[in-house]
């Protein structure tokens, strides 16, 4: 990644290897013509609503309601993730049981399931007569086609991205300062809440981002389990959807824009977060 | 990743970690409560899944997978996917090679752009396309006067997919192909072998598994794409409906067995896709093992 001093003088730093005008040209050309400019389109869309254009649509009440549904149900349901996550990626890098290895691989299961068969399968589990839905159903909890069932969806597609960027900080975790930690005297939850919280708090905020993000654009797995009830259950993504299927593509760009700025500052937000700890931990 | 503990652990001698860990009863407790979280939360969909698409007997959920809407659904979620993988193939190992063989400025910025489809919703990767080419769309009158379709059509259906497709081959080659260095490739260049051959006698077979990975992903993702597609797809029956389309228009017609029987075709996929994504890490570890730096 860094430049040699010679080299500085460059745009390229000198090379021996083939082939560096034509692969940069082709990569730049193609990611223009299937992700640039698609984006563009919408950019272009959007500027020409204007800011006051893209704020009038989302102040409508329904659109409002449903901001706030994705918004709110995806903080929450990161928030869940990154307890769960935290307590799953710790048994799983600490202890040894059998099955281990399975459940490990598992926890990928999310991110390689079709979003519309785990719609379909959760919203069939907690349906009042599903297997888990008529258990809760006698608690008096219903779970599929109210908010909370947007929120199960929520946390099942968003609970990979917390354990996979806990595990590897944990298994980096330097046990020896654990030990010098109860040498000098802490109990285990001291040294727990002292020693090795703190140097997971990056990779949690990392993991909350990711998960809070994929959530607020998640579309597939939520609409078959919300019931899509407007002012209750409906979600954002799916009033883009809606309006497009109406014409109205002022409005669907409008939704689409404010999702798609505040996922680029979760985005942002979580590069300088990285770059911060790094600097902090001394990497790099 | 967590294999790694395991390996390390094996080949040092044996440490007591009795200061640095849980008391029993804490562990056992620990352990049941995430076993039985990750049993109802993934396991428990996934079962049944399976256990309802086969509800009515074999009999049922062959001729639901034999249904003529469901197999054109399949046949055009295979040709979809024939199409973006190769496509989005070529581009990540072209993308690696310019971002890990050479320095340039704005290296960067460029391999945040190729993440981008990632963190950009599947609602909104496909509403781009619509604005692009659809009826209403900046270019959609000279479409139209040219008698082309690409929305409601195909050819939407591919670009959506190679749009959201986009970064999975590249993400994995390029950071394995930093990590391996130039060396290689520059002693085999001295030696005085063709960049062609350079490249697949030398290049290929050191990133094999990590496109192999990458691959993999591209694909699950690509057959089972779901928002993005059906953003532009106009769910036209036996047209341009794809298999996780057919889900949710046999679900809504109350077909609950056949949704379950197309389901437990995509869920076989992820399984699948999940088995040898396992097996590579596995792979991978054992040449950590081997000495090569993560």
């Amino acid at each position: 990644m860094t430049v040699p001093p010679s080299a500085r003088r460059y745009l390229v730093a000198p090379g021996a290897l083939p082939g560096f005008g034509l692969s940069l040209g082709y990569t730049l050309a193609y990611l223009g013509l299937i992700v640039l400019l698609p984006l563009g389109a919408l950019v272009a869309r959007a500027s020409a609503l204007g800011p006051a254009g893209i704020v009038a649509v989302a102040l409508d009440p329904r659109v409002a309601a449903a901001l706030r549904i994705s918004f709110g149900l995806s903080l929450c349901a990161a928030a869940v993730n990154v307890l769960f996550g935290m307590l799953t990626a710790w048994v799983l890098t600490r202890y040894q049981f059998p099955g281990r290895r399975l459940l490990d691989a598992a926890v990928d299961l999310p991110f390689a399931l079709p979003t519309a068969v785990a719609g379909l399968a959760l919203s069939a589990l907690y349906a009042p007569n599903g297997w888990i839905g008529a258990r809760l159903e006698t608690l008096g909890i219903k779970v599929a086609f109210t908010p909370l069932g947007i929120g199960v969806a929520l946390l099942f597609i968003g609970l990979p991205f917390v354990v996979r960027t806990l595990q590897p900080v944990l298994v980096e975790l330097d046990r020896e300062i654990e030990e010098a930690s109860a040498t000098l005297g802490a109990t285990r939850l001291q040294t727990l809440r002292r020693v090795v919280f703190p140097p997971l708090v990056p990779a949690l905020l990392t993991g909350f981002g990711l998960a809070f993000a994929r959530g607020v654009g998640e579309y597939g797995s939520v609409i078959f389990i919300a019931g899509n009830i407007p002012y209750f259950s409906e979600i954002a993504p799916l009033l883009v959807v809606q309006k497009l299927e109406e014409n109205d593509y002022a409005g669907a760009t409008a939704i689409a824009s404010v999702m798609l700025a505040i996922s680029l500052l979760v985005l942002i937000a979580l590069s300088l977060l990285q770059s911060a700890s790094h600097r902090r931990l001394g990497h790099v | 990743m967590s294999d790694l503990v395991e390996t390390t652990q094996s080949s040092a001698p044996p440490r007591d970690h009795g200061a640095t860990q849980e008391a029993p009863l804490a562990r056992t407790l620990l352990i049941g409560l995430v076993v039985t979280f990750l049993f109802a939360f993934l396991v428990l969909p996934l079962a049944l899944v399976f256990s309802q698409a086969l509800n009515r007997g074999a009999g049922a959920y062959w001729s639901a997978l034999a249904d003529p809407d469901t197999l054109s659904a399949m046949r055009l979620t295979l040709l979809v996917a024939a199409i973006a993988l190769p496509l989005n193939l070529v581009f990540g190992l072209v993308a690696s090679w310019a971002i890990a063989r050479f320095d340039f400025v704005g290296k960067s910025l460029l391999v945040a752009l190729i993440d981008l489809p990632f963190s950009v919703s599947p609602v909104v990767s496909g509403i781009v396309f619509v604005l692009l080419f659809g009826a209403k769309g900046l270019l959609g009158p000279f479409l139209a006067a040219h008698g082309i379709a690409i929305i409601f059509a195909v050819p939407g259906i591919v670009l959506a997919t190679l749009f959201v497709t986009f970064p999975f081959v590249a993400r994995e080659v390029i950071p394995l192909m930093e990590q391996q260095g130039r060396a290689d490739e520059e002693a085999a260049l001295t030696l005085g072998a063709t960049p062609l051959k350079l490249f697949v006698t030398v290049t290929l077979p050191n990133i094999r598994w990590g496109l192999l990975y990458g691959v993999l992903l591209c694909n699950a993702r690509a057959m089972g794409e779901f928002g993005a597609v059906s953003v532009v797809s106009g769910h036209i029956i036996g047209g341009t409906n794809t298999l996780p389309l057919q889900i949710q228009i046999l679900y809504e017609g109350n077909e609950g067995a056949a949704a379950f029987a197309v389901a437990s075709l995509l869920a076989m996929l992820a399984l699948v896709t999940l088995a040898a994504q396992t097996v590579l890490a596995w792979r991978q570890i054992g040449a950590l093992a081997r000495g090569a730096s993560h």
